[in-house]
């Protein structure tokens, strides 16, 4: 019953691995370190849950002598610090990498409000163009995003590009994202901001050409 | 050696005729609760208010689970419209709220109240009126909270109350001082609860019971007190500071007004993060006491475990920032919570292979707490897995805010301490009730 359960399951499960909220399905470099970090922690995890629970499976025999030595020093100590160094090892690494730095990065701004965004970015006349609906950015680079936020705080996330930056009222946060190839993305608020905190979602439009021409976008302008 | 001793013996006045049994009538009259229902409402014996503590936990247990069951009805179907926002969000921020603070604390302090005496041969516990004063408290600060619910008032901005989404600005209305006024008084119960049993352990134990050789149930207790006595006035804190910006407009949380809204975030989780290990370390304590009996074998390495329980202790409130790793805190904080974070389950790991070992060493036997256990293991190992995962900042910010991490503290709450709980349930029933339980009963349940 479970099995055949888990089987039907398995077309859903991996579908979810696809499609445009999703962070394994991703659209440029730092969003592809962190899927990799993923896969390569969940192959280890299920490695060691099964050896715990071949373990467990195994101790209901006859009793054998346990020794400290064994189980509290070489599993609980060892075996356990050596995974974690590997782990928190690659996690810094990958952390390196993905960290904004000061190398001349596009900067665009996204300020939250409750519940909508407002997008700036450098128009090509070099005025700050603003837009309610769809943060632009260039494709192919680095582009460091100013988080900020009018009220409660809120959180940008655009999974297929990078992680999470919160939008907190006070500071201004910067967040690393990368996209590949020119195209449309999908983002969405992630920190519960109050009635309309689900339907605080937004486009993300990448282009080859930057700062993008007027013709391409629908932009309001008056917003601060 | 013998001929002193008998010598000594000689010496003392024979007991009087049945003097011991009178003794015991004296004192069992002395300490008994008084009659009828004024001797409940005044009744300060350790037994009953342990008992009544996990009676009133298992209640809110079930009204948590009832909301979350209504949770998973809205969210069975795209745009359901079982719920409106207002009330779902409601029914999320108590689903958490009285699951943590008035299922899980006061189940744990009961099982410490009604459990600690016994094991360390007292009659009662320290401060036994204390006692009294935390139960009352306790069901008083439950009250408010579940009268809220029912009049449509409830809290609705999270469990973890955020600022300044609580503030007064965003929250208008009594829901928010709801949670900070009603979670205050369980606080003040759970500060109440420690205090006596860190008292009752340093200061109660039967003559000859070294600290070193008391049961592994009671270190766990001693260490789950001492995180509660450094865990909770934090929480306190800054809910006095919330509830006072909320009624009297001083800005501790208001950016405009000098104040930081990140202030109620390091406050909540420097209460937060213990907070899990305050929930865990009991359910510990449970498993290593019934597992060697399961097992008709001593425990593996008690002076390993007991390490292991002090090592948890300090390290839990070094890694609150891990909840926080999406606010934009500077590169070496992430490094050095990111690693303290990941140390954490070191201990952790010792208790695990300990209790495995001691399973390897004995004759491990399935009787029903031990089905429970075997819960444990499937469950709470892959919840601590998923939790050093999260612990990785890369992989943080994505996961972070998401059903990842609502996944993983279920299967390390439930795997460390509902399934444990119930191991301990149905081990000491027979005790409490003093009869013996229907078969087959509790198998189907733990199945």
């Amino acid at each position: 019953m479970k099995c055949s359960r888990a089987i039907a399951a398995a077309p859903v499960v991996l579908a979810a691995c696809s499609g445009p909220l999703s962070t394994l399905d991703p659209g440029g470099d730092v969003a592809r370190d962190i899927a990799r970090l993923w896969w390569g922690m969940l192959a280890g995890a299920v490695l060691i849950t099964v050896f715990v629970l071949v373990l467990l499976a195994l101790g209901f025999g006859r009793p054998r002598a346990a020794l400290q030595r064994h189980w509290i020093y070489g599993l609980g100590l060892w075996f356990s610090m050596a995974v974690l160094a590997v782990v928190l090892g690659a996690g810094l690494w990958v952390g390196e990498r993905i960290v904004p730095r000061d190398d001349g990065a596009v900067t665009v701004r996204a300020h939250a409000v409750q519940w909508g965004w407002h997008f700036t970015h450098d128009g090509a006349d070099g005025r700050p163009v603003t837009d309610t609906r769809t943060l632009h950015i260039p494709a192919g680079q680095p582009v460091d995003i100013l988080v900020t936020s009018q009220d409660v705080i809120h959180s940008f996330w655009v999974p297929q590009l990078a992680g999470k930056m919160d939008a907190i009222p006070g500071r201004v946060n910067r967040l690393r994202v990368q996209a590949d190839r020119a195209g449309r993305f999908d983002g969405l608020c992630a920190e519960f901001c109050g009635l309309g905190h689900a339907a605080m979602r937004f486009d993300v439009r990448a282009h080859d050409v930057w700062p993008p021409a007027v013709a391409d976008r629908t932009i309001q302008e008056g917003h601060p | 050696m013998n001929d002193t001793v008998q010598h000594d013996a000689q010496d003392l006045p024979p007991n009087a005729p049945r003097r011991a049994l009178r003794l015991h009538r004296e004192l069992a009259r002395v300490w008994a609760n008084d009659r009828g229902v004024w001797g409940q409402v005044t009744a300060v014996s350790h037994t009953t208010l342990g008992l009544r503590f996990m009676a009133t936990a298992f209640v809110f247990f079930a009204i948590g689970g009832i909301l979350s069951m209504l949770i998973r009805a809205q969210l069975a179907t795209r745009q359901g419209a079982f719920l409106d926002t207002d009330l779902y969000n409601q029914i999320f921020t108590m689903h958490g709220s009285i699951m943590m603070f008035l299922f899980a604390i006061p189940m744990l302090e009961g099982l410490g109240i009604w459990l600690l005496p016994k094991l360390l041969g007292t009659r009662d516990m320290a401060f036994p009126r204390l006692t009294a004063l935390g139960y009352w408290c306790y069901l008083f600060g439950g009250l408010i909270m579940l009268t809220a619910l029912l009049f449509g008032v409830a809290p609705r901005d999270g469990w973890f109350m955020y600022t300044p989404l609580s503030g007064a600005t965003y929250s208008p209305g009594i829901n928010a001082d709801v949670w900070l006024l009603g979670v205050t008084f369980v606080e003040i119960s759970a500060v109440a609860a420690a205090v006596e049993i860190t008292v009752t352990i340093l200061r109660q134990r039967a003559p000859g019971m070294k600290l070193t050789e008391m049961p592994l149930f009671a270190w766990y207790m001693l260490g789950t007190s001492a995180m509660m006595l450094v865990g909770f006035p934090p929480l306190i804190a800054g809910s006095v500071l919330l509830e006072v910006e909320r009624a009297f407009g001083w800005p501790f949380f208001d950016p405009l007004r000098g104040g930081d809204p990140l202030l109620w975030q390091h406050l909540f989780w420097l209460f937060g993060h213990p907070e899990v290990y305050i929930i865990f370390l009991p359910a510990a304590g449970a498993m290593s006491t019934i597992i060697p009996v399961m097992c008709r074998t001593p425990i593996l390495g008690y002076g390993a475990i007991v390490a292991a329980i002090l090592g948890l202790v300090f390290l839990s409130f070094g890694l609150w920032v891990h909840h926080m790793f999406t606010v934009g805190i500077p590169h070496l904080a992430l490094a050095f919570f990111s690693a303290a974070s990941v140390l954490v389950a070191v201990p952790t790991a010792v208790q695990v292979f300990a209790w495995i070992g001691t399973i390897w060493k004995g004759r491990p036997e399935l009787h029903l707490p031990m089905l429970h256990i075997l819960g444990f293991f499937l469950t709470f190992v892959m919840g601590g897995l998923t939790g050093v995962m999260l612990a990785i900042v890369p992989f943080n910010w994505q996961a972070h805010d998401t059903a990842f991490v609502t996944a993983h503290l279920h299967y390390v709450l439930i795997g460390g301490f509902v399934f444990p709980m119930m191991a301990a349930v149905t081990y000491w029933m027979p005790l409490i009730t003093g009869k013996a339980r229907v078969k087959g009963v509790g198998e189907a349940a733990s199945g």
